[in-house]
């Protein structure tokens, strides 16, 4: 039971920030139909940044994230307008391209600047131990649970209820009807990176203090994947449920199994979800007429 | 006829009835070696409702994609008068145009199929709202004051278009007849200057058909916003237009009141055909 408990707090935290990491994946695919590869790299680079702001610039730690988000947002918004903007009309395969390739850069990037050994940071969150139901957990398991929690339901609120974010699905169901609502697509494609840097920066941070700022971060992105096929592409509460499952099934796995077969069981369970629904488990059903 | 007093004027047009509001000059459009238009050019005036005709592929629906900025003509010119001077339309990005007050409505039907009805109509107020994305984010303040001023004016077009049942339902799951009018409560809510109708009757029968037509007068003479309408259906049109404007083959090939153009030689040429001789 006690194993359980804490295999399942383990589960949640990572899942908690899979499904932010996915959230950023799920934003950009939604309102500019990009598949972007680099999602993990993303991450990767949001945690440098704040360690940069943190730890080298010695910033307090509100300053500290305030100024990576920012950095993050105008990451995002770079990007978008110096390297996706140019391939609007592109074949869909053509913009995979380029995004890994970005992907290759960004983690080429922080390795030039930041070299390739793990990088000393204080913890952020307390690492005290807690008793939760007669099992003594880490609370900083808890707290980043709480943490991407409030973010992902703020992101979710704003996407439904906020001006913005109702412009953002406007776009994502209907460009040419959106401007002529005077809505700025180009305008709306920034943000939806900006806000995908930033929430990619969130996950990076938060995995950064549970585990170590280093390169594996960009390879816990990879995870996006199954997440997001698996809860469907443009879904956003499919990127909680898919997160929270496949961070769930990874725990469990290696808590009473085997930590190898932990890497391989999502993509396993991936491959089942996709025979019986095809377009994810939220994934809106598209039917291609010629 | 309406039974209760608005408060809000739909229409944002400032320009005096009989004075020009749109000037479409000479203008051409070529997708390649395909001419869509070709020397079009006419006047429509303040608080009219001026009525675009043609066979299909006359052109109609692409002059009206010129007006709206989603085609940009190469030829020509087409100005927008508003209080603020004339605005020359086609290099414009159409975002930019509807700022302007210039609304529409599309030929098939081009809604938001998975927002409700009330996020339909309220993006219509989009270009309205000032605040930004820090204040959206934070929702109480700015963003809830103005959201809750702009859903004063949806709630009456709403009442206009008798929508009230629809409100919160997505788009997608309603009626054919409900998402036109969905569709024109959108535009409504833009508070036009310029209103554009793209066959809003298409597909209806007649007693939607006549629905929607007093809609559109409804919404004509209680506001006065000048409306470009196309419409396939002759009875209606030459019942509620106040000018006519004939399309064939990308050209202009007739222009006046619905009395001037139904006994033009031309337009009857090309709706039914020459005689053989």
């Amino acid at each position: 039971m006690s194993t359980f408990l804490s295999l399942t707090v383990y589960g949640l935290a990572d899942g908690a920030i899979l499904a932010l990491a996915a959230l950023g994946f799920v934003l950009i695919y939604k309102a500019t139909q990009v598949i972007n590869f680099a999602q993990g790299e993303f991450l990767l680079v949001g945690a440098y940044l704040f360690y940069t702001c943190f730890v080298i610039f010695r910033l307090p730690l509100v300053v500290a994230v305030v100024a990576a988000a920012a950095l993050a947002v105008l990451l995002g918004v770079l990007v978008e307008r110096f390297i996706l903007r140019p391939l609007v009309g592109e074949n869909a395969i053509s913009v995979i391209m380029v995004t890994i390739g970005l992907s290759s850069v960004l983690k080429s990037l922080v390795q030039l600047f930041f070299g390739t050994s793990v990088r000393e940071q204080p913890k952020i969150l307390p690492t005290t131990q807690v008793k939760l139901l007669g099992v003594s957990i880490q609370l900083d398991r808890l707290l980043a649970i709480v943490i991407a929690g409030i973010v992902l339901v703020g992101f979710t609120i704003f996407f439904r209820r906020s001006r913005h974010g109702i412009a953002m699905r406007a776009v994502a169901d209907d460009q040419p009807a959106a401007l002529t609502m005077g809505i700025s697509v180009r305008r709306v494609f920034a943000l939806a990176w900006a806000l995908a840097a930033t929430s990619a920066l969130i996950a990076g941070v938060l995995l950064a203090d549970l585990s170590a700022v280093d390169q594996n971060i960009a390879a816990f992105g990879l995870v996006v994947f199954p997440v997001v096929i698996m809860g469907g592409l443009d879904s956003v509460p499919g990127t909680i449920v898919g997160g929270l499952t496949i961070g769930l099934l990874k725990s469990y796995v290696s808590g009473y199994a085997d930590a190898g077969l932990a890497e391989v069981i999502p993509y396993i369970v991936l491959t089942g979800v996709l025979m019986v629904r095809p377009y994810g488990i939220f994934g809106e059903t598209r039917i291609e007429r010629v | 006829m309406l039974t209760r007093a608005y408060h809000h004027a739909l229409n944002s047009s400032t320009i005096a009835p009989g004075e020009p509001v749109l000037d479409i000059v000479d203008i051409g459009l070529h997708f390649g070696g395909v001419t869509a238009l070709k020397d079009v050019g006419f006047r429509v005036t303040q608080g009219h409702i001026h009525s675009v005709i043609g066979p299909n592929g006359a052109g109609k629906s692409s002059l009206l994609n010129c007006i709206s900025g989603l085609y940009h003509p190469q030829e020509g010119s087409i100005h927008l008068h508003t209080a603020s001077g004339a605005h020359e339309l086609t290099a414009m990005q159409p975002h930019r145009i509807a700022r302007l007050g210039v609304a529409r409505s599309f030929q098939n039907i081009e809604l938001f199929t998975h927002l409700t009805v009330l996020e339909n109509l309220m993006l219509g107020r989009h270009v309205h709202m000032r605040h930004g994305v820090l204040a959206s984010m934070a929702w109480f303040g700015p963003a809830r004051r103005q959201e809750i001023e702009h859903r004063g004016l949806v709630e009456e077009v709403i009442d206009l278009l008798s929508l009230q049942p629809h409100r919160h339902k997505p788009v997608g799951a309603l009626a054919y007849g409900v998402q036109k009018r969905v569709e024109l409560g959108r535009a409504l809510c833009l508070q036009p200057a310029l209103l554009l109708l793209d066959e809003p009757m298409a597909g209806m029968n007649s007693e939607e058909k006549e629905d929607v037509a007093r809609y559109i007068l409804d919404v004509h003479e209680l506001a006065g916003v000048t409306v470009i309408l196309i419409e396939h259906d002759m009875a209606v049109v030459m019942d509620i237009s106040d000018r006519v404007s004939v399309l064939d083959f990308g050209r202009l090939i007739a222009d006046g009141t619905p009395d001037e153009v139904k006994t033009n030689s031309q337009v009857v040429e090309a709706y039914l055909g020459a005689e053989e001789h």
